[in-house]
This record gives C-alpha cells, structure tokens and sequence, in this order.
C-alpha cells in the first residue's frame, strides 16, 4: 500500500466507513459551514484607513491615478530614497519622474522602492488584498524598504468574503501567490519588543485615489 | 529534536530558579494575555466565531478523506506535487530526497512546528545542507542550539542581552545592544540567505481544498522571502490542517491572530497556490506538499479527536499557570503548555511523557481562551486515566489511590478518618497554629507552613451550625 492510500485507509477506519460514494461526495462539495461576518456601519473608506494606521501603514489621498508619480517622489524625498522603483506592470504608462530608474521586473536584493497595484482593500481590518501575476511580481511586496501601493477608494470591499469572490472572479483564476497585506513587517521576538521592519518593508504607504 | 519529557521535574526546578526566564515570562503574561483580553472584548461575534470554528473543524474531521484528496486533486491541477508521509521517518525521506534530486545547498525556513516534529534541520545539515531559520525567533534559537519554548514565540526565553551576545559571535563585528539594532542586523544577515537558497520550506496554516493553496501568517514577511525567493518551495503541514473553502480560511483568521498575539491581524496572510507560471516574473520553480500523518490517523480513532481541532495559536500555554512558572523547555519536546502534553504523549508514547499530563491544576482557563473549544482538561485527565490503567503511574501512587478510593467509597470511614486527623493536626499545631512538617506531605511543607485545622471537619461545624438554626 502507498502511503497515501494507509493514512486515506486509518483516516476511514478511524471514521468507522468505507469511502464516500459520489452523492456523498456531492453533497459535501455542496456543503457551506456557517460564518459569521463581523458586524460594523463604518464607511468603508474611513475604516479601512482607521484599521491601516492603526498597525503604522500610512496613507495620503490623491484625485487621479495621473497624480500617483507626484505623490510616489513625494514619498521618496521624505525619506531620502533612491531614484530608482520597481513598478508594477500595471502602472508602466504612468509618467514617472525622468530623474528615475524605473524597472518592471521582479525586486533585487538591493531594491529600496516598490510601486504597486492591488486587487482590492479589505475595510473589515483595513488590510489589502495583492494578486501576484506578471504584472505584480511577489517580490515587491517583500524584498524593497519602502512599498507604495495604489488603492482606489471604490476598491475597498467589507469583508474577507468579498474579497475572496473578486478572486474567484478573475479569468486567469487563483494567482500564483495571493498577498494580504496588512502594514509594515514587524517582530516581537526580542523581549516581545515591536519592532518595525523585520524582513518586508519598514514602510507601507497606501495612495488612496479618490476620484 | 531530542526527546528529553522524562526530565519534565528536574528541568522544571532549573526553570523556576532561572532569573531571566521568570523575568521573560512576566512579559509574556502582561503581553499576549492582556492583548487576547482587549481583542476578544472589541470583538462582539468572537465566542460566536469559537463556536463555528469548532464545528468547522469537525466536519472537517469527519469527511478528512474527502477534503484531503479534494485538495490533492486541486494542488495537482495548479501544477504542484502532493507528498504522503505516515511518519517522521517518511517526511524527512521525501524532503530530502526533493533537496538532493535539485542539489539544495541552502536551505531557508519559514516558522513550521511540523518541521520540528519530524526533526527536519537535523537530517538536512547532516547530509551537508546549510540550513537557516528565517523566523527571527527561530534564527535567535538556531544559533543557540536550542528548540523553540513557545510555539509562536520561540525565543520568548530569551533576553535581549542573550540575542546580543549569540549575534556578536555568529557575525562577528561591533556589539548590537538595542531591539532596533539587533533586528537590522538579523535583516541583512539573512536577507543575503533568501536569495541565495535553493529550497526554502514553510509549513502550513491551512490547506484549502477548494484552491490547492497553502496558508501561511506572518509578521515579518520572512516565510514569504523563503518561499518566492527560493528554486523550490516545500509545505509541510499536519493532514488536519486542510480546509474546504477560502470562506473557512477567514472564520480562522478571524480567530487566529486575537487568540495568538493578541493582534487584529498578522502582518501577512499568504496563500500560495501551485509554482511559478509561464509569464511570472518570480516564485519557485517547483511547489511540494508533504502531508504528515505521524500520529493524526491514530487520534481521530480515539477518545482525542478533539485535539485536532487545534490551530497553533498558543493561547492555552500563554494562560497556563504552569508554563507560565517553567516555560516551555520543561516539557522537553517540540509542543510545550497544555496543548503540548496533550500531544506529546499521544505522538511520541504515554511513558515517555509520564508528567506532562500530571503538570496540571485542572484549571480550566486553556479550555476558556482555545478558539476552537478544545477541552484540554478533559484530555489531560483522560491521559491520566490511561496512564494509571497501563500502570504507568508510579506504584505508591496507584496504591495510594486505591487506598483513597477504598474510603472514599465508605462515607463512615472516610468522615472517620477525617475526624480523627482534623484533631491529629489540630493537636500537633496547637501551640503556633500551624505546622512545619507533615508526614507524607514533605513536598508541599518544604516551602511553605500548613495552617492548623481547627479541629472539627467541616461536616461537623456545618451541621452544628445547622442544628443551631
């Protein structure tokens, strides 16, 4: 016997039956658990941003998607970055400073500034969801000091629920890697000390378009 | 990892008189419990959501064989290879056997509890891997050869003068004093690690059937690092931890991070489904998922089914007033508190863990804070129980309870017999109203005075009181 089939076998002996037959099977593929969703009035907008800073993400609002290189080099001289971003593909026809390196490929070890998209904003814990694809390379969501990502306010759902059947929504289907961010990376594990920017970015700043 | 449980009271004594470990857990008691209080109070659904998470899990449990070949079917469909291990044994053969087939140098680790139970880093370094924790708790323990003490916190033992003297010698150069300084360094150190490593492996929260997705929740983003960075990734993750839908990933992130940490959220929420596709610009080449039975098969037959339901969040040992005195090396093997001597009897034998079920007031306030409702009381009584029809319990005290039980039986014996202590003792102590020793009972006496009883049983005054109504 494989081992597949002794654990499949001690898991049916265990539940005193056989393998299940196709209705059951059916059924099952059928079967929805209950699930309570946190109840809250809060505009959405409002809470997401609430929720956000509340764990040291930041963000600053614009009109238009044209007015997010202005506020990306704003954010760049603040903290005194280099010229140089990893942009989401999505974001390629935007008009970036001409001072600047601007790539679309996946982050480098040395990569200090990350542009990207996301599929939405999660209002319930102010968090956001990213769906990786050639366009939103994992990388920059982790390897850069500094991620900026673009969020329209209209793109801010309730709940995890909607936020899950967006994904289900999409023609290519489930990415590849599937990020809920939530802040800055942060640690505790030295004397349960927090402590900004263990290993993803020490900033995560939202550019929340408005128009 | 060593199975070292049978030193469960001598380690204990250590523990109790290590100055800086009593120090780190006043700090876990006034961090993770105060937060868990405050999260689960801002959230009115929280006991409602324990309650569904619970009967989750156990219809989950009661169709396994369905969901998990559900997820196999989904895992394959996206491109990744799913792995069966019956054992430790097994799940150390397949994942080396991955790492030698793609001739791994570097090994990077995101946080797996599993990883440790099959002893995993042991058999990579012996045959020649470099393999590097890329938690910073479990990077801080790596480098002091030491297991994890909490399940999410492994480090939580150590003091930040610790960290700084195992940094100066693994890296050398000036001595880092501060938090900042010591986690930046733990930063470029094993940033350089990420990208130059060939398997990174992680475990997994939770196993989606539905997607064929892996789940992992961090706060530092390293599991991530580890498994977009490296040529193949590896999951290793318990068979219990599949899950039908995206839906019933929430209802436990719902619960997971205010149980664990006391936090809304974790960092990261990252579900990882199959590897690099044809137009991606990062990500492995290779996605693997071992599922590890080692012992789960066994506890859904049984009277310990519940103990699956378990989510890792670590919130019975942040409340247990026992490893809040000892910490989590006392228990000797990978699952500390009570959800550890729970589990550390029922995987690695009930006699090589004879006092971790015994290591317990029967409180009851693990049971209160588990987010999915595990009785873990009842658990460790059950194991006593067992312990005590296998005659693993030692003779004297299964003698002596028989002896108990014999008068316990007889209502005129047993009030007999107290009556006439209650004036042995009464008698013995009259003069400074307590007692310094008693016989039998030199344990308890060593360290504190018996107060004197007042010579009359309590159903005695109770009915003289009533009498006198």
């Amino acid at each position: 016997m494989t081992a597949k089939e002794t654990i499949l076998d001690a898991v049916r002996t265990a539940l005193k039956r056989g393998p299940l037959d196709p209705a059951g099977m059916q059924a099952l593929d059928a079967h929805r658990s209950a699930h309570t969703r946190p109840a809250f009035d809060e505009d959405l907008v409002e809470r997401f941003v609430r929720k956000f800073e509340s764990r040291a993400g930041t963000v600053s609002r614009v009109a238009r998607l044209e007015d997010v290189p202005a506020e990306v080099e704003a954010h760049r001289a603040r903290f005194d970055l280099p010229r140089r971003a990893a942009v989401g593909g999505a974001l390629r026809t935007l008009t970036w400073p001409q001072d600047w390196t601007v790539h679309h490929a996946a982050a480098g070890i040395d990569e200090a500034l990350s542009v990207t998209t996301c599929l939405c904003g999660i209002a319930e814990i102010g968090s956001l969801l990213l769906a990786g694809g050639p366009d939103n390379p994992t990388t920059h969501n982790f390897v850069p000091d500094d991620h900026v990502i673009v969020l329209p306010a209209d793109r801010i759902v309730r709940h995890f629920e909607d936020a899950w059947a967006l994904l289900r929504e999409r023609e290519s289907g489930m990415p590849r890697a599937t990020n809920i961010v939530s802040g800055p990376s942060r640690t505790a594990d030295v004397e349960q000390t927090v402590q900004l920017g263990a290993h993803g970015p020490r900033r995560v700043h939202v550019i929340l378009i408005t128009a | 990892m060593e199975m070292r449980s049978t030193e469960f009271k001598t380690r204990s004594v250590f523990a109790i008189h290590d100055g800086g470990l009593q120090t780190a857990m006043g700090m876990l008691r006034d961090g993770f419990v105060a937060k868990r209080t405050l999260q689960a109070a801002e959230l009115p659904e929280f006991e409602q959501l324990r309650e569904e998470a619970k009967n989750l899990k156990n219809h989950i449990l009661d169709h396994l064989d369905h969901y998990l070949e559900r997820y196999e079917a989904s895992v394959t469909a996206a491109g990744g290879h799913v792995h069966w291990a019956r054992d430790a044994a097994e799940a150390r053969e397949i994942i080396l056997g991955i790492c030698r087939r793609v001739n791994a140098k570097v090994v990077t680790k995101g946080k797996s509890m599993v990883s440790e139970e099959i002893d995993l880093n042991e058999a990579l370094i012996e045959h020649g891997m470099e393999v590097v924790e890329t938690d910073l708790g479990e990077y801080i323990i790596q480098l002091a050869d030491e297991p994890p003490s909490h399940i999410i916190a492994p480090a939580v033992h150590k003091t930040k003068d610790q960290v700084s003297d195992l940094f100066e010698e693994a890296h050398g150069g000036p001595r880092k004093t501060t938090v900042p300084d010591l986690v930046n360094e733990a930063r470029q150190v094993l940033r350089d690690k990420y990208f130059r490593a060939d398997v990174g492996i992680t475990g997994g929260n939770y196993l989606v059937a539905e997607t064929g997705s892996s789940v992992i929740v961090t706060n530092e983003g390293n599991g991530d690092l580890t498994q977009t960075l490296a040529r193949v990734h590896i999951v290793t993750s318990g068979i219990e931890r599949v899950v039908p839908r995206l839906e019933d990933v929430t209802l436990f992130l719902r619960l997971l991070a205010r149980s664990a940490t006391g936090q809304e959220t974790e960092t990261y929420t990252t579900l990882s489904t199959g590897p690099r596709r044809a137009d991606d610009l990062d990500g492995p080449e290779e996605y693997h998922v071992v599922l590890v039975d080692n012992g789960r098969s066994k506890m859904l037959a049984g009277r310990f089914r519940d103990m699956l339901r378990c989510i890792r969040c670590g919130a019975c040992m942040n409340h247990c007033p026992v490893y809040g005195s000892i910490g989590g090396h006392a228990y000797g093997w990978v699952y500390p508190g009570p959800m550890g001597s729970v589990l550390t009897p029922l995987i690695k034998g009930l006699d090589n863990a004879y006092d971790l079920p015994n290591a317990c007031t029967l409180n009851g306030r693990c049971a209160s804070v588990c987010p999915v409702k595990i009785p873990l009381p009842d658990l460790l009584r059950e194991l006593r129980h067992m312990q005590h029809q296998q005659k693993i319990t030692p003779a004297m005290q299964r003698h002596a309870l028989s002896v108990w039980r014999f008068a316990a039986t007889r209502p005129g014996l047993y009030h007999f017999g107290e009556k006439l202590a209650a004036r042995m003792l009464s008698f013995a102590g009259r003069k400074k109203g307590r007692l310094r020793t008693v016989p039998m009972a030199s344990a308890w006496t060593h360290s504190r005075d018996l107060p004197a009883p007042a010579g009359k049983t309590f159903l005695e005054q109770w009915q003289a009181r009533r009498g006198g109504r």
